[in-house]
């Protein structure tokens, strides 16, 4: 490829990363529509609450699985790692609810850190095993060390307000619900960004094809290991969330279902677009209220059956419902993807 | 010491009647059925309600613990699981654990919540002295009937002509199809297989792991998964040598150092995939 070639396919590449950075329209109505809601119902801010949380832990798993392509079984892993962290700082006195928040997403980025080089070697299924088999062992050392963790007991514990002012329990369910948003939106601006660069395009190169991207010079692994990580930091930065709003953590924040059910409400609302998670979690979350409340005990049956069908039916066709439904509505908006 | 290497033989060979089908589905159709608990749950069930309700005695359920669960892995092989044989695996695992997940209800509305504990017959229960070293009479049971099933399943597949099919597919599914061997036939049949052996073995499983109970589906997953991910999943011996390994390392583990607990088989998993991601007992090709 001659020089001027190359210099102007890169103008091209940062013209179109550039269109794609932009916030369109339908996005500002979205986040507006999501505070207007946190204001409209205050009867159902733990709810709100819950979803909101959810939304960070499925943008989390969409880091890896929509926009790098790596599935993952285990990543309640990292979302009881941030809980427990949180938890057991505010339960030895350290109760400021940002100090915890920070220590759970860096305690899940560490282990994070440590554990991405499982997942370069080996096919989809040992990935899918690697990342169980970790979670399963977080959650037996949660188990066996009730000194630091409370055992089965899981631990109770109380926060302080929020920046000193704002109070973020069971006595400030609105102010827990905005503290969510505003950790969210953060989050989730910060993951658009890192979509849109350029390190995001090597991320999508490599979900396609790892061998081409390989031979176009963009190697795998660095980059898997650093997105894991940041994937692992913002479901460290859920959990902890989880934790501080509810003050309560238990060992069932490692279960396999909490990753089975982040894997599906991220499958709900669509993979790859990061706004999927969001969806798919405020989707799940008020199902699951809808459902439970008129069949307590059955609830997990539609939630399987739904599963089954979105598979048979086509689970790509029914995911990108949502963004064609957008795209009638702004057609410029979406034209490449909103991210 | 020779008890407890027999109990961690015994677990490991259910483990093994339990797995085998599901390694076997693995290697042949690259399929991760995670339900495969599902059917385990179903056999189990059927020899619990069985001898709780119609008064039948224990050998006389095993049959109907296979079939039952065979007849249903059919029906679901040959209606669902084979428009997903092409699909990645998230989708395979999305569709099984959505089956999972609508079984344990299923089965807690019919059955409800409370296990269902199977009672063996007294000639099954009990401890005897064989050479000095004491062994649960059922626990001998479960050696002998699961070796014979391991000895029936690998005579099977080395000296019959639809093992040879089988071997062969397993192998290379196109290849395979291209010498007229009819894979398609084959995949549904060792699906039924391997799902009634699942079931045969829940419903041996029922006394050890006390009593079947809607949940079993999920408990036992993970421990499925680590039996396929250490012996590999292309064979026989490797998934029967895989799960004498856990089953006797799990026993010997809480026996020796409870403090560790499930530790011991969760890093042996990670660990085999660390060094041998396609299994200890797998041929050289990557899963």
């Amino acid at each position: 490829m001659s020089a001027p070639d190359a210099t102007e396919t890169t103008r091209r590449v940062a013209a179109h990363l550039h269109r794609r950075a932009r916030w369109r329209w339908p996005e500002i109505v979205f986040w507006l529509a999501v505070l207007a809601v946190i204001f409209a119902l205050p009867s159902r801010d733990a709810i709100i609450n819950e979803a909101l949380i959810a939304g960070l832990f499925a943008l989390s798993l969409d880091l890896i699985l929509g926009l790098t392509g790596i599935v993952s079984l285990g990543h309640a892993a990292f979302l009881g790692l941030g809980a427990y962290s949180a938890a057991v700082l505010a339960s030895n006195g350290f109760a400021d609810p940002l100090l915890g928040l920070a220590l759970g997403a860096a305690v899940a980025a560490i282990v994070g850190f440590v554990t991405a080089p499982l997942l370069l070697r080996g096919g989809d299924l040992t990935r899918l095993m690697v990342t169980l088999g970790v979670s399963l062992m977080l959650g037996e050392l949660a188990n066996r060390n009730g000194w630091l963790t409370g055992g089965a007991d899981g631990l109770n514990f109380s926060i302080a307000p929020l920046l000193g002012l704002f109070p973020i329990g069971f006595t400030g369910q609105r102010n827990a619900a905005l503290y969510s948003f505003a950790v969210l939106f953060i989050l989730f601006a910060t993951a658009r960004r890192l979509a849109t660069s350029p390190f995001g395009l090597s991320l999508a190169a490599i979900r396609e094809n790892r061998l081409r991207a390989g031979a176009l010079g963009v190697g795998a692994s660095r980059r898997i290991v650093a997105i894991y990580t940041v994937a692992a930091a913002y479901a460290g930065a859920a959990g902890a969330l989880l934790a501080q709003t509810t003050q309560i953590v238990s060992l069932d924040l490692f279960d396999f279902h909490r990753s089975a059910d982040v894997m599906l409400m991220l499958i709900i609302g669509g993979a790859g677009y990061l706004y999927g998670g969001l969806i798919g979690a405020a989707a799940f979350i008020v199902l699951r209220d809808v459902i439970s409340a008129a069949t307590p005990e059955y609830w997990e049956f539609w939630i399987g059956l739904a599963l089954v069908i979105l598979v048979l039916a086509g689970r790509e066709r029914i995911a990108s419902a949502p963004r064609r439904l957008i795209a009638l509505v702004a057609p410029r908006a979406t034209r490449r993807g909103v991210a | 010491m020779l008890t407890i290497l027999l109990d961690g033989v015994a677990y490991g060979m259910l483990l093994f009647v339990l797995s085998s089908g599901l390694s076997v589905t693995l290697g042949l159709m690259n399929f991760i059925n995670l339900a495969h608990g599902a059917f385990a749950m179903i056999g189990g069930y059927a020899t619990a309600l069985l001898m709780n309700r119609a008064g039948v005695p224990f050998l006389a359920t095993l049959p109907a613990a296979f079939v039952i669960p065979a007849i249903l892995g059919v029906v679901l092989e040959r209606t669902l699981y084979r428009r997903l044989y092409g699909a990645s695996p998230l989708d395979q695992v999305l569709f099984s654990i959505g089956l999972v997940l609508m079984a344990m209800p299923i089965a807690a509305y019919l059955i409800g919540d409370e296990p269902q504990q199977v009672h063996l017959p007294t000639w099954l229960s009990g401890r005897i002295e064989l050479g000095g070293v004491g062994i649960g009479v059922y626990r001998l049971f479960i050696i002998v009937v699961c070796g014979a099933i391991a000895a029936a399943l690998q005579m099977f597949l080395i000296k019959t002509r639809f093992g040879a099919q089988l071997r062969a597919s397993v192998d290379d599914a196109r290849v395979a199809q291209g010498l007229g061997i009819n894979v398609d036939r084959i995949f549904a049949i060792v699906f039924a297989v391997g799902s009634g052996l699942a079931g045969l073995g829940g419903a041996l499983s029922a006394d050890v792991v006390g009593g079947i109970d809607p949940s079993f589906p999920v408990k036992f997953l993970v421990t499925f998964l680590i039996v396929v991910t250490i012996g590999g999943a292309n064979g026989i011996i490797g998934a029967l040598i895989g799960s004498l390994l856990l089953g006797v390392l799990d026993v010997a583990g809480k026996y020796y150092a409870p403090s560790i607990g499930a530790f011991i088989i969760y890093g042996v998993m990670v660990v085999t995939l660390i060094v041998r991601p396609q299994g200890l007992f797998a041929r050289g090709d990557t899963p």
